[in-house]
């Protein structure tokens, strides 16, 4: 079985998280970035499979120099191999330009059994891409998924929404999206770590997959920011100690302030 | 004039009240068009109505034993197409449908507006709260029919109507009814507020070691929702569908209470945005702290039901 994982380097949640001023665009240099955490669990799911079943696992990203890190980190988790799709003309690209790289590059590796994904990414958060991508790809697609298992060409498994809980059943190939309770993404091994860095990474650009310039980045973008402002830092309060009145005051301050 | 498709959230025969908030924005831009999706009788008929729209489709005919946001996408894109905008609830399955709409529309998509207005020229302008809420960020479709996901509380919702039913009927493709659902389990409706709409959220972390019972009784005295972390639902002591934060949902109400919950980035996400934040932490240290408008130090399991114990007295 061949599974494509879709994996975002974004910037880390703990870092200064901004935008730029002038296109606002994310900022993506200067700022501590990594694998994205919701996307660790997509690749842990897939390494988790190729280990029961054999098969190789190709991890696909699309963004900037940096994401060789993001790569890099895949492939110590288990990966096979890793697609890096770079190019300045990416700068600025939407959830559906997005897509249409990340359908092409899968389509260029030869396709997938399975392609995983995370349930949203971190930065722009959205959960837009992977529906967009099975689109694309014209394969079925399940989201929210925290149980996957795979055998004889079809994925069973779970999901959950804010309304129901259900299991499913999908013939392969299929796009499935996979949320932060489906496993724990293992630390990769010092062995592991080594052996990553024989793991070969191909780095394409647009022209590889076909995509002119003006279908992704701020010309082919669908929607647009059009001013991004930090809103004022919260600060903290009032802090009382309970001397066994930390109860009473708690509810004295909300009613003095008409909260209740 | 060309109306705006709203797609109905439901739980059982009732509409959501989020639903009647969207449905009130969207006459900003055109008469509201209601999509309810399931089962119709005179029970999701009222409800319907009451939540103010002009026109209502009926959709019917959608597979039981499939996945069905693309069934739902597929029977939406034609009237979607000669739509002003359409928005959808903020929800997994409301994104799910915005996503597999807007693939086949080549429109962009806004998720999780908090905000709704038109410009100069009356085209959707959503506001947005990103970066664990540190950021508020204004943006649009600039391409195709807008398709924006809303979140509770864009709105007041608007009087009830008298629309006219329109019956829709689903026509799935192949690839929609392909991921086949083996056996599902539809969420109880509890006798608490709903997390995303409710006034006040009571929360709890993994400080409560797993005794919930003194943030519920708090809850309660205060007519609020429970609410929990990810360390508490990873723990088996709370329902997924409570969690808050980056993958759970994310609040914003009046007053936020944060019960032995550490006050993590992942949480913020979730709750930043509140008016008042409440918190009671054992440790003085905790990231919460920095955020919360009052906090009391001190062991949730004294403070909460002292704090419960002198609602009811002031209630008296
Ligand atoms: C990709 C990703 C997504 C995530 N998404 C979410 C999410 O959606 N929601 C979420 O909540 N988390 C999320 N997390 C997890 C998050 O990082 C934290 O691990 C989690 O929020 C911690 O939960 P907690 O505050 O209950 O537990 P802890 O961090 O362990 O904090 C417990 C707190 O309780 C206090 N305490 C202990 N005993 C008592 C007592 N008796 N009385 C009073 N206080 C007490 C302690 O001082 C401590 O501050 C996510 C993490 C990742 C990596
Ligand atoms: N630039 C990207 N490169 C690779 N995968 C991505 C990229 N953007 C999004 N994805 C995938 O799509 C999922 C949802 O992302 P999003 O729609 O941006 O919230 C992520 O968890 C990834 O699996």
């Amino acid at each position: 079985m061949r599974t494509v994982v879709l994996a975002k380097y974004v910037p880390d949640a703990t870092a200064d998280r901004r935008f730029d001023p002038a296109d606002h665009t994310t900022v993506r240099d200067d700022i501590e970035s990594r694998l994205s955490e919701l996307d660790e669990y997509a690749v842990e799911q897939a390494v988790r499979l190729s280990e029961q079943s054999g098969g190789e696992v190709l991890v696909v990203l699309m963004g900037p120099g940096g994401a060789a890190d993001a790569a890099l980190r895949a492939l110590q988790m288990g990966a096979t191999a890793a697609v890096h799709v770079r190019d300045a003309a990416l700068r600025g690209t939407d959830a559906a330009g997005t897509a249409l790289v990340l359908a092409a590059a899968v389509g260029r590796a030869g396709g997938a059994d399975l392609v995983l994904t995370g349930m949203a990414s971190t930065d722009a958060g959205t959960g837009l891409v992977p529906a967009m991508v099975a689109h694309r790809l014209g394969l079925p697609f399940v989201g929210y998924v925290d149980e996957l298992d795979v055998a004889g060409g079809t994925a069973t498994g779970a999901r959950e929404t804010e309304a129901f809980r259900e299991r499913f059943e999908v013939a392969l190939p299929a796009v499935v999206a996979v949320t932060d309770h489906i496993n724990e993404p293992r630390y990769p091994s010092f062995k592991a770590i080594m052996a990553a860095k024989k793991k070969p990474v191909e780095v394409i650009a647009l022209t590889d997959l076909g995509i002119a310039p003006d279908e992704v980045g701020f010309a082919g973008a669908r929607t647009a920011v059009e001013s991004a402002l930090r809103r004022p830092a919260r600060s903290s309060g009032e802090v009382v100690k309970d001397d066994g009145d930390g109860g009473a005051r708690m509810v004295a301050y909300l009613v003095d302030n008409r909260l209740i | 004039m060309s109306e705006v498709l709203v797609l109905a959230q439901r739980d059982g025969d009732e509409i959501r009240r989020a639903t009647a908030e969207t449905v009130a924005l969207a006459r900003a831009f055109g008469p509201p068009a209601l999509v309810v999706a399931g089962p119709w009788n005179d029970g999701v008929a009222r409800s319907a109505a009451a939540a103010g729209p002009e026109k209502v489709y009926a959709l019917s005919g959608l597979p039981d034993d499939s996945v069905s946001a693309l069934a739902v996408a597929e029977s939406l894109a034609d009237l979607a197409a000669r739509s002003v905008a359409v928005l959808l609830p903020s929800t997994r399955e409301g994104k799910e449908v915005a996503a597999h709409l807007a693939a086949r529309l080549e429109s962009g998509v806004v998720t999780d507006a908090v905000r709704l207005e038109p410009d100069a020229e009356g085209r959707p302008v959503a506001t947005q709260s990103v970066f664990a809420g540190t950021f508020t960020v204004r943006s649009r479709v600039t391409r195709g029919v807008p398709v924006v996901t809303v979140k509770p509380g864009a709105a007041e919702p608007g009087p009830a109507t008298e629309p006219v039913v329109v019956p829709l009927a689903a026509t799935p493709s192949p690839v929609a009814t392909a991921v086949r659902v083996l056996d599902r389990s539809v969420r109880p409706k509890g006798d608490r507020p709903q997390l995303t709409e409710a006034e006040i959220v009571v929360s709890g972390g993994r400080g409560t070691a797993g005794d919930f019972s003194a943030v519920e009784a708090l809850a309660d005295a205060l007519g609020a929702a429970v609410g929990a972390s990810r360390a508490a639902v990873d723990s088996g002591w709370y329902p997924h569908a409570y969690q808050v934060g980056q993958t759970g949902v994310t609040v914003s109400p009046q007053v936020y209470l944060a019960c032995g919950i550490s006050g993590a980035i992942q949480h913020l996400a979730g709750m930043q945005t509140a008016k008042t934040i409440v918190a009671v932490n054992k440790d003085p240290e905790a990231p919460i702290m920095a955020v919360a408008d009052f906090a009391v130090v001190g062991d949730l399991h004294a403070v909460l039901p002292k704090a419960t114990e002198e609602i009811v007295a002031r209630r008296r």
